[in-house]
């Protein structure tokens, strides 16, 4: 990657490459009639990571963390303070153009298709835009349309369409010119349960079939827990994880919960390192860690007393974060630590 | 530059098709077009209805000034009418949406909502000049008929410089579409009135900072064989095309260092 790039492409294994971004910007407040201070907001903070080709990353972190910035330093929309960025070995601020021919973006909050003419005329003017072979346009778009649903929508005007219609049309539009790389913030943010899960389903294909790269951000964590092997936290424009959707808990320091049902009432069961927090007749309640395995429990317990009935509940991931940050915040206050995976 | 002319000539065939799509709303909105923008010749006809001179000038040589100044109005308006809408887009950030797409971004706003409808400014601006070549009874020359194309051509150029320029103010100040419009539609009513009727120090300012006398004025006085504002020299009314390139070649600085400043700062 840092030798000579033919044909823009970066290797395979850091396809998206960050070496301690940065993003700081300058916000000016009134202080009093007329002074101003100046104050710098790090939104960003020295960020390093890689995505893999053909990865499905999940990015999140609370509002302001740093989240969308990033996104649009990835697109070129932004210019980086300092640090290094590479997407399929393009600088994006740089050859933003070029850059556009390889990525599809989709933006939650704003559509990126004409507002006021019917969905199709979005369509054919990317066609053209993007000078999309005729039989590659038709083919992506027949397979889009089918998959998404929108048939009966195409000419209809985008202001006209429902937020879940909406979004599938402006996923459709990001995809149109086979993009290597998607990059998607807050796509299922206000649809519904059926529009999520054909969102989700949809992205799932096409991670699997095309192989396009997928970073997303969102604020649902079904959509990381249904679709993202790798998950990346950022918080105060900190990188604070990156790892598997798994090693969350570990971090997190979250329990799971065994649930067992006996044969009979009995006094709590003793099997460490899990201990039991809540006994309800025959029925008995056990946290243990959720870094540590659930066989070996399950055997000991079996073993000891009259099983009926057992299952195991994951811990919420929401608080795992919360509780997560929380402690890394705490931990990490007079010199901040990066947790890695 | 193809790559823009290219995305502006796709975007703008996009809303040309959708406007034809419905004909009677479009010869309607177009028809609206002319009469509002008309009505401001209407205006000065009245007026010649109880005096016989403004400043000096009868009512054909006004025309000729209103009508060179209305048609190069007329044609940077139809062309980048739409960019006093950027603002709008900065501040809601739909403006990302043009960031991410593979064309330049100065064309892509300028070819939004490209409204077919201003023809209709054009129309009227052509048909008061027609009436004052008509009733001027000038000894026309080619170097006259060479100035009046020079001058529409290198007026339409700079109105389009201020737009751009407008615009690129409007990454820096968001809400300053009005400010732009005083200036563009503003400075365009202005030069519909002879120069003898302004005040020295307005003449100045628009000949030598904002060089909107050179739209119309400069050239206009030539044609007509009138003595210049402030003394010019008679040279300067083959200034125009110059002026108009120099003017383009800034707007454009200005836009560049308008998308820099937004693309670091994100707002």
């Amino acid at each position: 990657m840092d030798g000579g790039v033919v044909d823009g492409d970066g290797p395979d294994g850091d396809f998206i490459r960050l070496e301690r971004v940065e993003k700081v910007f300058e916000v000016r407040t009134r202080t009093g009639l007329l002074r101003r201070e100046r104050r710098r907001v790090r939104a960003v903070d020295s960020i390093s990571f890689t995505v893999a080709r053909g990865e499905m990353v999940g990015y999140i972190g609370p509002n302001g963390a740093g989240k969308s910035t990033t996104i649009k330093m990835l697109t070129g929309i932004l210019t980086p303070s300092g640090g290094r960025l590479r997407v399929a070995g393009i600088d994006p601020s740089r050859e933003r153009t070029r850059l556009a021919q390889r990525i599809g973006v989709v933006f939650g909050q704003r559509t990126t298709l004409w507002w006021d003419l019917p969905l199709i005329d979005s369509y054919r003017l990317m066609h053209r835009m993007y000078r999309i072979p005729d039989r590659r346009y038709r083919e992506n778009l027949d397979r889009c349309v089918e998959l998404l649903e929108l048939e009966s929508l195409l000419d209809v005007p985008v202001r006209q369409l429902s937020l879940g219609q909406r979004m599938r049309g402006d996923i459709v539009a990001a995809l149109l010119h086979d993009p290597q790389v998607l990059y998607l913030d807050e796509p299922t943010i206000g649809l519904d349960v059926v529009s999520k899960a054909r969102v989700r389903d949809f992205l799932r294909e096409l991670n699997a079939e095309r192989g396009t790269t997928v970073l997303l951000t969102t604020h649902d964590l079904q959509d990381i827990e249904q679709l993202c092997s790798r998950v990346m936290v950022i918080d105060q424009g900190r990188l604070m994880y990156d790892g598997p959707l798994a090693g969350l808990h570990e971090v997190g320091d979250s329990e799971r919960t065994l649930v067992v049902d006996l044969e009979r009432e009995m006094p709590p069961i003793e099997a460490p390192p899990a201990r039991v927090v809540r006994v309800e007749g025959p029925r008995q309640w056990l946290a243990f860690p959720a870094s540590e395995s659930a066989a070996p429990l399950v055997a000991h317990i079996a073993a000891t007393c009259p099983l009926v009935d057992l299952s195991v509940r994951e811990p919420d991931i929401e608080a795992v974060i919360a509780r997560m940050l929380h402690r890394l915040e705490g931990a990490a206050d007079p010199a901040p630590e990066r947790a890695v995976s | 530059m193809y790559e823009g002319l290219r995305a502006y000539g796709l975007i703008t065939a996009m809303w040309i098709r959708s406007t034809m799509a419905y004909r009677a709303s479009f010869v309607m909105t177009t028809l609206g077009n002319f009469a509002a923008t008309g009505l401001d010749f209407v205006a000065i006809m009245l007026m010649f209805s109880r005096i016989d001179s403004l400043g000096g000038y009868r009512l054909p040589e006004v025309a000729f000034l209103y009508g060179l100044s209305a048609t190069a109005f007329g044609f940077a308006d139809l062309v980048l009418g739409s960019m006093d809408r950027l603002g709008r887009r900065v501040r809601d950030g739909t403006l990302d949406t043009l960031l991410v797409r593979p064309a330049p971004v100065l064309a892509q706003v300028a070819a939004d909502r490209f409204g077919l409808r201003r023809l209709g400014r054009i129309v009227q601006g052509v048909l008061v000049l027609g009436y004052a070549v008509v009733s001027l009874d000038l000894a026309w020359t080619p170097s006259k008929v060479l100035m009046v194309l020079l001058a529409l051509l290198s007026g339409a150029a700079i109105f389009c410089a201020v737009f751009v320029a407008g615009a690129a103010f409007q990454f820096v100040a968001q809400d300053a579409s009005e400010v732009q419009n005083s200036f563009t539609y503003g400075g365009q009513t202005l030069l519909q009135y002879p120069p003898t009727v302004f005040a020295k120090e307005l003449v100045r300012g628009v000949t030598f900072v904002l060089p909107l006398a050179f739209v119309n004025w400069l050239p206009a006085l030539y044609v007509l064989g009138r003595p210049y504002p402030l003394d010019l020299p008679a040279w300067l009314a083959f200034a125009p095309p110059l002026v108009a390139a120099a003017c383009c070649a800034l707007a454009m600085l200005a836009w560049r260092a308008g998308l820099r400043s937004y693309r670091s700062t994100g707002s």
